[in-house]
Parts: structure tokens; sequence; C-alpha cells
């Protein structure tokens, strides 16, 4: 079976001034799979995922979604994105935050409400639908972030630490989910410091400071550093010794 | 129609924020009707004390001022320094001295008007006085010589004799005393207060002030709370962000500059010869440039501190040189300075269809300058937006 890829990235340089955040980055992300990107702070998770969606402008080399040359406003339609801090409409209640990006994708209307009611009952937030954000739990708030990155229905998901802030059992849940999303055919590309999470995923991506150091599913990871977790794995990559091992 | 629901958006996020509402449509009133209070607040009659006056020229200050009799000079001088009186006249033939205290303008102003009205009034009292009794001895004179030609009639042989010299017409010299000076006015009136002559140009100035305030934070919130980046990550056209908010935020600016124009007409009576209608389309024009001027600017701040800094750079320079000073004495940058700021034209429209009642005719210029300057914040807004998105 041949793998179809969702995004093409080749040759990728991103400043900002004269701080080099992605030197030189070439990589691709097949379709229908959970694609984990696994860094410290400041290695350029952010920016990569920024990158790929258009929001991120670079000075060197192509980003390619299904096809489409980034920045495209089609390829914008087909992705959907959780930013690392929630960007949601205090004043508005949860209900009006999902109907007005849904409406920015232009969802019609009848088969918008219908999508926001599923939605607001995946996450758990059908109660709270006319609550207004800014009285909201920082959990409440990610998982309407979750849901407005699901309401336009994206073949590609790209999730900015999407459970920083969540309980363990919603966690679960929230990786359930992009299981079954999976299964029915989505892309996901999700940066996180949760090491156990990268277990969840089909690929890990390592990236520290701009520079991909590995790439490939989880048992490649532990063999090719023969070592038993990805931490572990991560720490060996990085060339940090056991005995920082905390710093990470 | 993407800006569509994005104006449709704003409005319901600025309704619901309580705060900016009562910016909107209270802090413009509150601040009006305050300015209103103070201008148009009159000094009254300055107190003044006299010393040594004549008793005429006393009686005729007495008519523009409150007078109290000093004979003691050193006493009144004391007063005057205490701010117990306005001024100290003093008559040292032939001049009077008028000592004031001198730092309040409004204060002098007051008993310099009242001096020269009370001086003016003695002086056309007196020189009526002098024509009058110069005209009395000039009939008494005619008389005299009737009774005299009459006497010579009566006495005949005579008659021929007389060359009737009486009947030359005596040489008079009416001197023509100035006795007074008349104002006509082109536009406006004598009873014109500070406050009329001001009153549209602060209108101007309080739509253009509190829209670029309360656009600017609004649009700068977006930007800090990251919604406008995760805005840009949909298949939103730049455009659609920039017009959006100018729609949505345009709803309640053109609210508010309906009510600032009402209260101010209807409430607050201010001189308005031209047409509403027009003053309206002026104010509109402005808010309007006001609104996309802010929302352009939070793009140069990263947080409220910022924006507000950009207050005594962008917006106090226009107030300064938007005409409500005159600029005829200034250097000649100022002038050109003044000639880049919208708020200019909006001065000159406003002053022109309130205060003289000037039509379409006049200000059309102005009108399209600020509709350019609206359209021009627009689109830069849009380039500025690039900095997060290229397309």
């Amino acid at each position: 079976m041949s793998q179809k890829t969702a995004v093409v990235v080749e040759g990728l340089c991103v400043r900002f001034g004269s701080r080099e955040v992605l030197p030189d980055l070439s990589v691709s992300i097949p379709e229908g799979r959970i694609v984990g990107l696994i860094g410290p702070s400041g290695s350029g998770k952010t920016t990569l995922v920024k990158t790929v969606i258009g929001t991120n402008r670079f000075q060197a080399g192509t980003v390619t979604v299904f096809g489409r040359r980034v920045p495209s406003l089609e390829a914008m339609n087909e992705i959907g994105y959780m930013a690392q801090n929630d960007a949601l409409y205090e004043d508005l209640s949860a209900w009006e935050n999902l109907i007005f990006f849904g409406s920015i994708y232009g969802i019609r209307r009848r088969d918008l409400l219908k999508r926001a009611e599923e939605l607001l009952d995946f996450v758990g937030l059908a109660d709270d639908r006319k609550g207004t954000v800014r009285n909201f739990s920082g959990g409440m708030k990610r998982r309407l972030s979750l849901a407005i990155a699901l309401v336009n229905r994206p073949r590609l998901l790209i999730l900015d630490e999407p459970t920083v802030g969540v309980d363990p059992v919603l966690r679960r849940k929230f990786w359930d989910e992009f299981e079954s999303l999976k299964e029915n055919g989505c892309t996901i590309l999700v940066t996180t410091h949760v090491m156990d999470e990268a277990s969840r995923c089909d690929r890990i991506l390592l990236l520290r400071e701009g520079k991909l150091l590995a790439d490939g599913t989880l048992a490649e990871l532990l063999e090719q550093t023969e070592t038993g977790n990805v931490e572990d794995a991560f720490l060996k990559l990085s060339g940090v010794d056991a005995a920082e091992k905390g710093a990470v | 129609m993407r800006c569509l629901k994005i104006a449709g958006r704003v409005v319901r996020q600025v309704v619901k924020d309580r705060r900016t509402l009562a910016l909107l449509f209270l802090a413009p009133m509150i601040v009006i009707f305050l300015l209103d209070v103070v201008l148009t607040s009159k000094v009254g009659k300055p107190r003044v004390m006299a010393v040594g006056l004549p008793a005429d020229l006393q009686t005729a200050v007495g008519q523009e001022a409150e007078v109290t009799v000093s004979s003691d000079l050193s006493y009144a001088m004391e007063q005057l320094k205490k701010q117990e009186t306005d001024a100290v006249l003093m008559y040292s033939k032939p001049n009077v001295t008028v000592s004031v205290e001198g730092t309040q303008g409004s204060v002098t102003a007051s008993v310099k008007k009242a001096v020269a009205a009370a001086v003016g009034r003695y002086s056309k009292d007196t020189a009526s006085k002098e024509a009058e009794e110069q005209m009395q001895s000039q009939k008494e004179k005619i008389l005299r010589q009737l009774q005299d030609q009459l006497r010579a009639l009566q006495k005949p042989g005579k008659a021929e004799s007389s060359t009737s010299p009486a009947l030359s017409a005596p040489e008079t010299k009416l001197s023509l005393s100035m006795t007074g000076v008349q104002y006509s006015y082109l536009f406006g009136s004598d009873d014109m207060t500070a406050f009329d002559s001001i009153a549209p140009l602060m209108m101007g100035f309080f739509i253009f002030f509190f829209v670029f305030l309360i656009a600017g934070v609004a649009f700068l919130r977006e930007r800090i709370s990251g919604t406008l980046e995760r805005l840009l990550a949909t298949p939103v056209r730049r455009f659609d962000i920039v017009f959006g908010y100018f729609l949505g935020f345009g709803v309640f600016v053109f609210l508010q500059t309906l009510l600032i124009e009402f209260y101010m007409v209807g409430v607050l009576h201010i001189a308005l010869k031209g047409s509403f209608l027009l003053l309206m389309a002026v104010n509109l024009l402005l808010a309007a440039g006001s609104l996309s001027l802010g929302t352009l600017l939070s793009a140069f701040a990263r947080n409220e501190l910022q924006l507000f800094q950009f207050i005594p750079l962008v917006i106090v320079p226009q107030i300064l040189f938007c005409g409500l000073f005159s600029l005829r004495g200034a250097p000649e940058w100022t002038v050109i300075l003044s000639k880049i700021f919208p708020l200019t034209y909006a001065a000159d429209a406003l002053q022109n269809v309130a205060l003289r009642g000037f039509g379409l005719e006049s200000v059309w210029q102005d009108l399209l300058i600020l509709f350019g300057y609206m359209l021009l914040f627009l689109v830069l807004n849009t380039l500025v937006l690039k900095k997060y998105r290229k397309i």
C-alpha cells in the first residue's frame, strides 16, 4: 500500500531576527497517522507547526500540505488547529465561540448547529455551552479549543501541546479521540512535552535546537538508542548526561 | 461574507463588555458636559478699586464693574496682591492707570473689557455733552443775529445800507468726535461663548479620540489573546478581518457619533448654522478614519500601555494643529504638519458647517480627504497583517 503524505517540508529555514529557529529542516508526514513532535521548549516545535499551517513566515524552503504550497487558504480549510494558548473570545460563550469559528470556515448554518452540538457533547461542555469562557477553568478552555479545532472536520489536525493543564482522565479521553479520528483517515501532528504520550504516536519526530534528531516509530527509536523508554532515548540523542536527566 | 461574521462577533463582544460600552457612550457625554460648564461660565463683573477717579468716570466704571472707592493706593495694591480685588484704577491726569494681578488671562481680559467700555462710555458722554453745549451756543448766536436784523429792519432808511451780514451763515465748526464702535458679524454673534466657537472642534476631537482608543484596544486585545493568530489559521482573508472589525465597531461608532452630536446640538445647544445631516456626515467620516487608524496603530503596540503612548505622538499634535489654535503666527512647518493630519480637515469642515452654515459645496473636499484617509488606513492595516501571514 503506497503511503500518501499529508505534509512535506523541504529545506525549511525560519529566522526571527538574527536567530535561526529552524536552520534547515526537511521532514514528511504520512497521511492517516498520529505523528508526535517532541522536544524541549525553544526547540522550534511551535514554529514548525505554525509554519505548516501558514501563519508563520519563512525565509527559505517549501512546505506543502495535501499537495498545496503553504501558505494556502485552501490548505487552511482542511487544517484544524489547537493553539498552545487558548485563543478564545473570553467575552463570548462556549457556543458562540464554536459557532463563530465554524462560520468562518463557511460551514452551512444547519450543518454547523448540528456539528456544534456534537462537539460540545464530545468535549463534555454541553451543560456549559451558555457559560462565558472567561469563567471557564483551564481544562474547560482546552476542551473548547479542541472542539473548535475539529469544527471544520479537518483532514490534518495540528495540536500544539493539547494536554497541558488537562487532568489524566480527560487526557486519556483526548487520546482516545485522536485515535478514533485517525481511524477515520485524519492525520494528526501533535507536539508534546509528555513522554508517555509519545508512546501513543505512530511516529515520533525528535526536535532539538531546530534540528531533527530522530524520525521513526517508537520501536525504531528505542532500538537505535538502546534505551527502554522515550525519555531516555531523547536524552541519549540529545547527548545529555544521565545526571542532567531532571532538566528535561 | 466572512467579514460580516467577524463584524457580528465584534458586536456581540462589545455588547457583553459593559465597560467598553460605558466608555463608548458615557465618557464622551461626561467630558463634553464638564467642558460646557467650564467654558460657558462667565467671569462676571470684575471687582475694581478706584483711587481718585473723576466722578463721571467713576460712574461710568460703576456700570461695568463692582467699584470700591479707596483713597489709599498702597492699601488698594495690597488688596490686589491678595486677589481680593481684580484691578486698581488710579487717575493721574490725563491718564487712568489700571493695575491688575495679571496671572489669570480671563480675569485680566474682563478687566480690560470693562475699563475699555467704561472709558468709551465716559468719553461718549463727555463728547455728546460738549456737542450739545456747542449746539446750544450756536442756536443762541443765530437767534441773537436774527433779532438784530429784525431790529434793523424796523428802522427804515437804514435798511439798504445794511449788507445783511447776518444772512451769511455763521462759520461754525462742528467737530465730529467719534463716540463709539459698532461691530458687525459676518458669522457668529456677539453672545457667542468660548464653548460655542470650539464646540464643533471638540465634537470632532472627542469622536476621534474615543473611537481611536476603543478600536485600538480591542484590536490589540485580539492580537495579545492570540485569537488574531488563531483566526489567521482559518481560510479568512486579511482584509476580511480588518474590514470585519471596521464594520463591527462601525455600528457602535455610528451610534456614538449620533449620540454626541444630538447631545451637543440638542441638549447643550451649541451653535449650528448649517445642516445637521452634513455635520453628521463629517463626524461619521472622521470616526471611520479614527477607527481604522486605531486598529492600524495597535499593530505597533505590544500592550495597552504602548498603545496609549501613541496619544502624545499621534493625537495631541492633531488637536494642537487642527485649528483650535490659530497657526497664523506659528512656524511654517506646523502648517505643513497640520495638512497631514486628518483631524485638520474634519475640524475645517465641522467649523464651516456648524459656525458658518456652509453647505456640501464648500466641504466636499474635506469629506473626500477623510474618506481617503479611511481607505488608506484600512489598506495599510491589511498589509501590516502580512507580518503574520503572507496571503
